[in-house]
């Protein structure tokens, strides 16, 4: 009885160490993913949004489509790449 | 540590290094520079304030100004700054053997380019982000204003027409290159489409999407050399390659941004930073033995890469990765928009610049790892060593440098190549070293295929910087001619984009055009004329920073930006003076175009020389005209900036200050971290 109560409490522990270590590696992987699209760009148009909603919640936001042009279009307004 | 990895370095003078003592060496000099002189420069010339709202808190308008992470901003100055340059530059250095390019990326780069960026990314960042241009008319007067914007796109020209000889040179004749290159184009198109129409703004998914269609590309290439018909078709000469490459450009440049630029631009940068990284660990990984000597003959001014002693050509030919005037106009545009904290000038202007200074470090191990023998094959034109194979190995192996023509036929061969003779402009040599090193690291085999990818790489690169500029040159001559006419300076008047963009191709297209047709190979001059107008342009950058540091009371720390720019004085004046009026035809460009007029004249040309010797010796004295011009510029902004320096010393009025107003960080963290 004791025995496998003990064995059982063992594995208990054992789950919820294995279940933390998994919660650990999801959110820094999440975290990792986030900072990778934000480096490259790649939520700008979520970003875009919730300025909008903080700022100019007043007037309709562009779509995504428009926005990217938009963006686009400022970008390489000047000299922005070197040799 | 830094010290005794020097200290290897010198031991080991006169028998082969490896190459993990310059890693070594490198990253040591840069940890001490940015550890101690760039916190010293930021705390006592700068007063970097981390209290201070940038202008993306003040003006924080979900667009230009936006208050970003510094890592973010790291990698957007980083991938903006960091071309084909300091690969090229470096490669071409290296007939003077490792050490003079070594020591002059390194010292450069941490006394010179670092401060120089970081300096003018602060002013920027204190003027609401004003560009380079603006900041000299603001401050010192129209005349440096001016100047600043002429030698701009004059820089711009010259820029894009070496980039362009580059590619050419490195596709003439190789169906493999040639298929590859050109695939990228259809492949950019795609991926604009799908980041417009299919999925708008998804970088990532059409990034990792375009990149495997380029590695197919580089794979596929390869089947298209080995058929007959099909190798045929892209085997084409420098030539027509340059028409292309002109075509190319006029159309990228009138097309929508979002058609070919900007996905280009996403493939280049997710490239670059990729096979930074790869080359790096690489280069750790297999520490290869540095088979160039540390100093070789040629600096008497006899190489065969290009003509000119050490003094002051090394300093002339790596231009980016020690300090480069580019950079400057990218430290005033888009970067200070985006600074979150002041503090962040220093990792962002310093660090990036230092890290561009290791690429180039990296290139030069990749050129430096080749038998010299094989370098010198590459890099030599064929009008100096002899068109023939034979005669090219005999006049290399006669300087002390042995090779043989098996050696460089069996070397062509694993590359997947018909010849690498003559294979000037640094891409195929740096290609060849950069395969070297992953195929002994990542997998022998594929010889031929990482050299394609390396090509591939560089010409990704070229082609967007050829893009980019081009569009830009014809936005500042639009500006300009929208003061003598008022529909030229409309940028989305159709005619006038016509126009201007055919302007400004016409204008690259020229030096590349003569530079395909010399048979002393065009980078011989067009790459020193572009360090000149580089070098100029950091010159011209240090004096804007130099004027306004004096006008805010530091004139006892001027010597911070004051003795990089005298040394870029002295280096581009000598530089351009030996390049007008030496005597020796391969330097000076007046000697140039005498020797080969009294050649014609004298009737001891062969005929298809004595064709376009009308046009070479038109080309050495137009050359000549714009390097006096080119001087004649820089010492007009020096002189406005010492005009400046003066009257401040002696306590008369200057132009006020347009720095913007302080203003408190808030506390409100949505305002602080958008």
């Amino acid at each position: 009885m004791t025995v496998s109560a003990a064995r059982a409490g063992v594995l208990e522990r054992c789950g919820v160490a294995l279940r933390e270590a998994t919660a650990k590696i999801g959110s820094v992987g999440r975290a990792a993913w986030r900072a990778v699209r934000h480096g490259a760009g790649d939520d700008a148009y979520e970003r875009y949004l919730a300025h909008h909603a903080q700022c100019h919640a007043d007037a309709p936001p562009l779509d995504r489509r428009q926005y990217y042009l938009e963006r686009q279009r400022r970008k390489w307004d000047g000299v922005q790449r070197c040799c | 540590m830094g010290a005794s990895a020097l200290g290897g370095i010198a031991l080991q003078r006169g028998e082969s290094i490896n190459a993990l003592w310059i890693v070594t060496a490198a990253v040591c000099v840069y940890a001490l520079g940015y550890r101690f002189y760039s916190a010293w420069v930021a705390a006592n010339l700068l007063v970097l304030d981390g209290t201070r709202a940038t202008p993306a808190m003040r003006l924080n308008n979900g667009r230009d100004f936006v208050p970003t992470n510094r890592w973010i901003v790291f990698g957007h100055h980083f991938a903006a700054i960091a071309g084909p340059g300091p690969l090229i530059g470096p490669t071409l250095a290296a007939q003077f053997g490792y050490l003079p390019g070594l020591l002059w990326i390194l010292i450069g780069g941490v006394l010179g380019g670092c401060v120089q960026d970081m300096t003018i990314l602060f002013l920027s960042t204190r003027r609401d982000g004003r560009s380079l241009g603006k900041m000299a008319r603001d401050e010192l007067g129209p005349v440096g204003g001016y100047a600043a914007m002429i030698g701009t796109l004059l820089i711009l020209v010259i820029l894009i027409a070496v980039l362009g000889l580059v590619v050419v040179n490195a596709m003439q004749h190789s169906p493999w290159a040639t298929a590859t290159v050109f695939a990228t184009i259809p492949i950019a198109l795609l991926i604009g489409v799908y980041l417009r129409n299919i999925r708008p703004g998804r970088v990532i998914e059409a990034s990792v999407l375009g990149v495997s269609l380029l590695m197919l590309a580089v794979v596929g290439g390869g089947w298209i050399a080995d058929d007959a018909t099909l190798a045929r078709l892209f085997d084409l000469d420098a030539l027509q390659l340059a028409w292309f490459v002109m075509g190319y450009g006029f159309a990228a440049a009138i097309v929508p941004v979002w058609l070919l630029l900007a996905p280009r631009d996403y493939l280049s940068t997710f490239l670059k930073i990729g096979t930074v990284v790869l080359l790096a660990v690489a280069v750790v990984w297999m520490h290869p033995q540095i088979k160039m000597p540390a100093v070789t003959q040629f600096v008497d001014g006899s190489g065969p890469v290009f003509g000119g002693k050490i003094f002051p050509f090394v300093f002339i030919t790596i231009a980016c990765g020690a300090i480069s005037g580019f950079h400057a106009l990218v430290a005033s545009g888009t970067t200070p928009k985006l600074i979150g904290n002041e503090l962040d000038v220093r990792p962002i202007g310093y660090g990036s610049m230092m890290l561009e200074s290791f690429v180039a470090v990296i290139a030069l191990i990749a050129a430096t790892l080749l038998d010299p023998g094989v370098y010198f094959a590459i890099n030599s034109p064929g009008g100096l060593v002899g068109t023939t194979a034979e005669a090219a190995v005999q006049t290399i192996s006669s300087w002390g440098f042995p090779v043989t023509a098996d050696q460089m036929h069996a070397l062509a061969a694993q590359m997947g190549e018909l010849s690498l003779f003559a294979r000037t402009g640094g891409a195929p040599s740096l290609a060849v070293g950069m395969a070297t090193i992953f195929s002994s690291a990542f997998g022998e085999r594929l010889l031929a295929v990482w050299y394609h990818f390396a090509i591939m790489f560089e010409a990704v690169f070229i082609l967007t910087t050829l893009d980019a500029g081009t569009r830009v040159g014809r936005f500042m001559l639009q500006d300009f001619l929208g003061h003598a006419w008022k529909p030229m300076g409309e940028t989305s008047w159709y005619p006038s984009v016509l126009i201007s963009s055919a302007i400004v191709v016409a204008g690259w297209g020229y030096f590349l055009y003569v530079g395909v047709i010399d048979p002393n190979g065009g980078v011989n001059i067009l790459w020193p004329l572009f360090g000149i107008a580089n070098q100029m342009l950091a010159a011209i950058a240090l004096s804007v920073a130099t004027g306004i540091l004096v006008k805010q009371g530091k004139l006892r720390l001027a010597w911070i930006t004051g003795v990089p720019l005298a040394w870029l004085a002295i280096v581009t004046t000598t530089a351009a003076w030996q390049k007008v009026f030496a005597v020796e035809p391969r330097i000076g460009f007046l000697a140039g175009a005498n020797d080969l007029a009294a050649k014609l004249a004298a009737g001891v040309l062969p005929a298809k020389q004595a064709a376009i010797a009308p046009q070479l010796i038109f080309n050495q004295r137009f050359d000549a005209v714009l390097t006096v011009f080119f001087a004649a510029i820089l010492w007009i902004v020096i002189i406005d900036a010492l005009r400046i320096c003066r009257r401040v010393a002696s306590g008369r009025a200057v132009m006020p200050s347009t720095e913007a107003a302080y203003v408190e960080i808030a506390n409100d963290p949505a305002v602080a971290r958008s």
